[in-house]
């Protein structure tokens, strides 16, 4: 589906990706997984063309480059680790600007597929009953879960995400994942995300780049990617008693 | 599930719209009647109503002061005021800044020192003596918004709030400055120092009321045009480009757009304040924040409320005129502080 090439992007002199290859394929949920300053979240603003990037990003053959704003966004939906909203809108409102790039022309009002879509995604992340209330009055995990179904909305077939449950507590957490984990089972769709947290990678990507000051160090299917070698020499660490030490904890 | 979080104003409100249109025409008609020489209402209908259909207007009506003087004033202050209004409701949304106004940001400055120096140079256009001073108010309007939100983005990439209005302010006061020499070296070529700094309707007429409803057809018909974006926008500017929304041409339409309309609406009343500022503020109390709803609500709130501030800067003192800038500054300043009180709070 989607297919890195040679990815690099520099701030002036500063590399911070630094030639980056790797595939999506369909059913896969690609874990991109590194310390701080790896380049992890930039790789992923370069997919969703917010920032300029040597390279290329193909999505089945045709350059990311060349689509338009609306074409990108109905192929890839990019949810943010950190969504505020300014002003009191509906979470309805938020949830359906996700059909933006299905409008037909600014006359038209919302279709019926449109308020389906929404309906759908409302209910997938359990909002319906919040679906009046205002954004500016929910809480973190709310919000969150808003924006999680915005992108549902949205309907595209790539969902990329850049820490989703980041600040958000245990049971926030598990919802995320699982509410992705229920969207990725559905044909045709792959997930790609950043997460910090090695063991939920673990738990829930297929697949894994691993990746240090802005390289790949390693990439292939989860349990390859994360093993002790490679994890220990891009943390510095022994990541695996560390985990361990902490997991022992609640034995 | 929580009534307390729940919002009044989800739907479109037609009733409000209807409120909206029959109050703004009862403030037009009270703006006509109320002045140094009243007028009744019945002789305001008959001499606007014989004009429009061109049939006499009987010799005991002030056709003149309805006619040439307070009907021309009353279309340009309405107009100005829904444009100003228009602007300040798209440039909070597209900024996602709820302080953010022609004024606040130093764009209605930028705009009055085009048209100062337009007039000091004696710039014209071929069949418009007006135009050159115009398109040169449009042309500063904007060149002045790209400055500050070029150096704004400079001293913080994020577009901060804070930012954008410290260097609108310091941009604001440079400007006024550079207005204020301009006037002193060539008073005899451009208007007072006090037009361009609070305002003021004196003396407009029909081509200006024109020129105003014109610009606010075209440009308040882009504006409108993407009500959609500006709500994709006020969301946020990444989650507008992960939507769809070609950011970049969007923003720039917008801005464009906006420093038009400023541009006119200076070149004509001068700089005056807090309209746009404050009137969509109060046009999201009453509809909520999808501009869908606000942008036409905020454009007769804008109106209406321009009306009464210049009725009131017209009759207060009477026969001493008051800059129109004085009563928007005064009444929208109060306004602000206690809707930015109530907000913080529910927020």
């Amino acid at each position: 589906m989607l297919k890195a090439e040679h990815i690099t992007v520099r701030y002036g002199e500063h590399t911070v990706v630094d030639d980056v290859s790797f595939q999506l394929r369909e059913g896969q949920w690609l874990m991109l997984a590194g310390p701080n300053g790896a380049g992890k979240s930039t790789l992923i603003e370069a997919i969703a063309q917010g920032v300029p990037y040597a390279g290329r990003i193909e999505w089945e053959g045709q350059d990311l480059r060349s689509m338009k704003s609306a074409q990108l966004a109905r192929r890839i939906g990019v949810l943010s680790q950190k969504n505020a909203v300014g002003y009191a809108y509906s979470v309805e409102e938020v949830v359906g600007l996700g059909r933006y790039a299905y409008r037909q022309g600014f006359l038209s009002g919302r279709r019926g597929e449109d308020r389906d879509c929404v309906d759908q995604a409302l209910e997938m992340t359990g909002l319906q009953d919040l679906r009046r209330a205002s954004m500016l009055t929910l809480s973190g995990g709310e919000t969150q879960r808003a924006f999680l179904a915005q992108v549902f909305a949205q309907d595209p077939r790539v969902l990329i995400l850049d820490e989703p449950a980041n600040h958000l507590d245990l049971n926030y957490q598990q919802q995320i994942f699982s509410l992705i984990r229920d969207w990725l089972k559905r044909p045709g769709r792959a997930v790609l995300s950043v997460v910090h947290d090695l063991s939920l990678a673990r738990r829930y990507g297929t697949h894994a780049v691993l990746m240090d000051r802005g390289r790949c160090v390693a990439q292939g299917e989860t349990e390859a990617v994360m093993t002790p070698d490679n994890l220990n020499g891009v943390y510095g660490m022994d990541v695996a008693a560390w985990l361990g030490g902490l997991l022992s904890q609640w034995q | 599930m929580n009534d307390a979080r729940s919002l009044r104003r989800e739907r479109f409100a037609p009733v409000t719209y209807a409120l909206l249109t029959a109050g703004l025409l009862l403030t037009m008609v009270l703006c006509v009647c109320v002045g140094s020489v009243p007028i009744t209402l019945s002789d305001t209908v008959t001499a606007v109503w014989n004009a429009l259909w061109g049939l006499p207007i009987p010799q005991n009506i002030a056709k003149n002061i309805i006619l040439n003087v307070r009907l021309p004033r009353v279309l340009c202050v309405a107009l100005a005021g829904a444009s100003l209004s228009l602007c300040g409701a798209a440039m909070q949304g597209l900024l996602r800044n709820p302080l953010a106004d022609g004024s606040t940001i130093g764009v209605s400055s930028g705009a009055a020192l085009g048209a100062v120096i337009a007039m000091a140079a004696g710039i014209t256009l071929p069949g418009s003596g007006y135009g050159g001073v115009m398109l040169t108010a449009m042309a500063f309007a904007f060149g002045s918004l790209v400055l500050i939100l070029s150096l704004a983005y400079a001293l913080d990439r994020s577009l901060a709030t804070n930012s954008i209005i410290l260097i609108g302010v310091i941009f604001t006061m440079f400007i006024s400055s550079i207005i204020s020499l301009v006037v002193t070296f060539a008073s005899e070529h451009t208007r007072s120092l006090n037009f361009w700094t609070l305002g003021s309707f004196s003396g407009v007429n029909y081509d200006q009321a024109k020129l105003l409803g014109l610009a606010l057809l075209v440009c308040g018909s882009v504006i409108l045009r993407y009500s959609h974006e500006l709500n994709a926008f006020a969301v946020g500017e990444d989650n507008a480009r992960h939507i769809g929304v070609n950011v970049k041409r969007v923003k720039l339409i917008i801005l464009i757009t906006i420093s038009a309309l400023i541009g006119v609406c200076v070149s004509i009343s001068g700089t005056v304040s807090f309209v746009g500022l404050v009137m969509p503020h109060i046009a999201r109390m009453l509809v909520g924040p999808n501009h869908r709803r606000l942008l036409p609500a905020a454009l007769f709130a804008g109106a209406i409320f321009l009306l009464l501030a210049d009725l009131a800067a017209r009759t207060l003192f009477s026969p001493i005129e008051l800059s129109i800038g004085v009563v928007t500054s005064l009444v929208g300043a109060v306004a602000f502080v206690i809707i930015f009180y109530r907000t913080r709070k529910a927020g």
